[in-house]
């Protein structure tokens, strides 16, 4: 029976938290096909393959290389493309993050195969089955993948990880040498530390409620007393309060944490559809018709400043005692 | 420098989705189509490289209906030279077709760059421009907020989680675009003129049938209807009391 091999991400030599979700939904997957887990991590010397057992995989590669710190493209691609090319595979499946997004597209076309994107759920059913959301969360796919293999890729905290213990036998594969047509020279302002709004399960964001850029102090502080992201909306990006990274809705990103707090956002159907698989959403806004009320689950109504500064003090305090 | 940008008409961002009768597509009645967002940064990028360098020619690609023409004839009039229209009655969900349809066009046109935007927003693949990079065997950076071209070479930036990576290649190579990248122009009443009268060829394309099959397309499940915790400031404890012991999210 075909095995699944799930294509796992490093930062400076460990896994990502991602990878566990991607586990975790290979696991369920290969079960359902009756196959193995494979997992393949590609980084630097001395990047471990140790624990992932935990997470359901049956055997782990490491293709270690002080070339592969960054994420080469080319190489990735090779690489990863080489083992899928000398297993028995029915599913390649990744995490949809920025190296995600370029490395699926990159793998699918040297396998030949069928893509599909920052998929929320992946089951098996005679075929592999994915459900994706399109027009920016305003419409959700369900797609039949027919090719063998296929490429998938998992959008950030769309799944749980969960523990299931398995060999997790770590073998060495070499990383695949050949030409790189482009070369990741440097990360910039590195912090590891920080959040991306995509990845984050708790995501604080903040529109033109606030007035000004200044402002965003205190959304900073809600999301550091949460321990969640910091996000914004378009107009408040589009003004240069922000950064686009931190963007959440169409034409930024969309997310799935369990807990969103929109802070002064009135909700326009773009922001909606960005936040629509969040788990639970908190709006705080001072009108009471404002469509982002429409979707909370949680909401209060009233002046965003006396209300954020509160809010931050009562949950500093629940995480304290 | 010659460059190419490929695009794709798009249902505006502001329209409604509602489903098609066939449960697989979406009801295209009353629904505005555009020249997708992030296609806009790539064309303008295109543009202003060709008049940094003076001369060259931007040519718009598109795989689409014949109501495709509009989209492209909206590049042209934003001030690329001319397009390619690339016929298909039907585009599947499958990205690898119409990246092969794309790249059979685009090998042999001497192009130095090939833009795209990083993702269309219908079907939000993210895919089509990485994969026509591969089947052309070009250098490719992907999501690119910042674009430096000089001496057959190019720098740029992507925004990663928690960092910006810095990918560096030789020319020719493909592109894609996020938003931060440029402004995009707004296409003046001369250029939408000048459009009209701009070359656009329109070809079959052979499109094969991909490996994806569409089960079902819906509309997303509405979300329950939340409530009002209060008003103000003292409405606080009530909320964090909410979000630990009911929503168990705290």
């Amino acid at each position: 029976m075909a095995n699944v091999i799930a294509v796992l991400e490093q930062r400076d030599g460990t896994l990502k938290r991602v990878s566990h979700e991607v586990l975790t939904a290979a696991r369920t997957l290969a079960d359902a096909m009756g196959g193995e887990v494979h997992a393949l991590v590609i980084g630097p010397s001395g990047v471990s393959g140790d624990g992932l057992g935990d997470y359901g995989a049956d055997k782990v590669f490491v293709a270690a290389d002080d070339a592969l710190a960054l994420y080469q493209s080319d190489r990735y691609a090779a690489t990863a493309a080489e083992i899928v090319q000398g297993g028995d595979y029915g599913v390649v499946i990744l995490s949809a993050t920025a190296m995600g997004k370029d490395l699926a597209p990159r793998l699918a076309a040297r396998l030949g195969c069928s893509l599909a994107t920052d998929v929320t759920a992946i089951q098996y059913d005679g075929g592999v089955v994915v459900t994706r959301p399109a027009y920016a969360g305003k419409a959700v796919y369900t797609l039949k993948l027919t090719g063998a293999p296929s490429v998938v890729s998992l959008r950030p905290n769309a799944v749980a990880p969960q523990e299931k213990a398995k060999a997790g036998s770590v073998e060495a594969a070499s990383a695949a040498s050949g030409p790189a047509r482009s070369t990741t020279a440097e990360v910039k302002q590195p912090d590891s530390a920080a959040l991306d709004v995509a990845e984050a399960s708790v995501v604080v964001s903040g529109g033109r409620g606030l007035k000004e850029a200044e402002h965003f102090k205190l959304i900073e502080d809600l999301a550091a007393a949460v321990g969640g992201a910091v996000g914004a909306s378009r107009a408040v990006v589009d003004a240069g309060w922000r950064s686009h990274a931190e963007q959440v809705g169409q034409t930024g990103k969309t997310v799935s944490p369990s807990l969103y707090f929109a802070v002064g956002i009135s909700g326009a159907i773009q922001h909606l559809a960005g936040i629509r698989t969040a788990k639970v959403i908190v709006a705080i806004n001072k009108d009471a018709d404002a469509p982002i009320f429409k979707v909370a689950d949680y909401g209060i109504v009233g002046d965003l400043f006396e209300i954020v500064p509160r809010l931050t003090e009562e949950i500093k305090k629940v995480k304290e005692g | 420098m010659k460059i190419a940008v490929c695009v794709k008409r798009v249902p505006d961002s502001e329209a409604r989705i509602k489903i098609g009768a066939d449960k697989t597509s979406i009801d295209e009645g009353g629904v505005k189509f555009v020249l997708n967002p992030y296609d806009e940064y790539a064309v303008e990028e295109a543009l202003k490289l060709k008049e940094a360098a003076g001369s060259g020619e931007v040519v718009i690609v598109s795989v689409g209906s014949e109501a495709a023409q509009e989209t492209i004839r909206t590049a042209l009039a934003m001030g690329a030279d001319k397009g390619v229209l690339l016929k298909a009655d039907s585009v599947g969900l499958d990205p690898l077709p119409v990246a092969r349809a794309l790249a059979a066009e685009l090998k042999d046109g001497g192009y130095d760059l090939v833009l795209f935007g990083k993702l269309a927003s219908d079907d939000y693949s993210h895919a089509v421009g990485v994969m026509v990079a591969e089947l052309l065997e070009l250098p490719c950076a992907s999501a690119v907020t910042k674009l430096e071209i000089a001496d057959g070479k190019g720098r740029a930036e992507r925004e990663i989680e928690g960092g910006v990576e810095v990918v560096e290649f030789a020319l020719p190579a493909v592109v894609t675009a996020d938003k931060g990248l440029n402004e995009p122009r707004y296409p003046a009443l001369r250029g939408i003129m000048m459009a009209k009268k701009k070359p656009l060829e329109v070809k079959d394309a052979a499109l094969d049938a991909g490996g994806i099959e569409v089960v079902q397309l819906t509309l997303p499940a509405e979300r329950k209807e939340g409530r009002i915790v209060g008003e103000g400031a003292d409405a606080v404890p009530a909320l964090v009391d909410a979000l630990r012991n009911e929503a168990k999210v705290l």
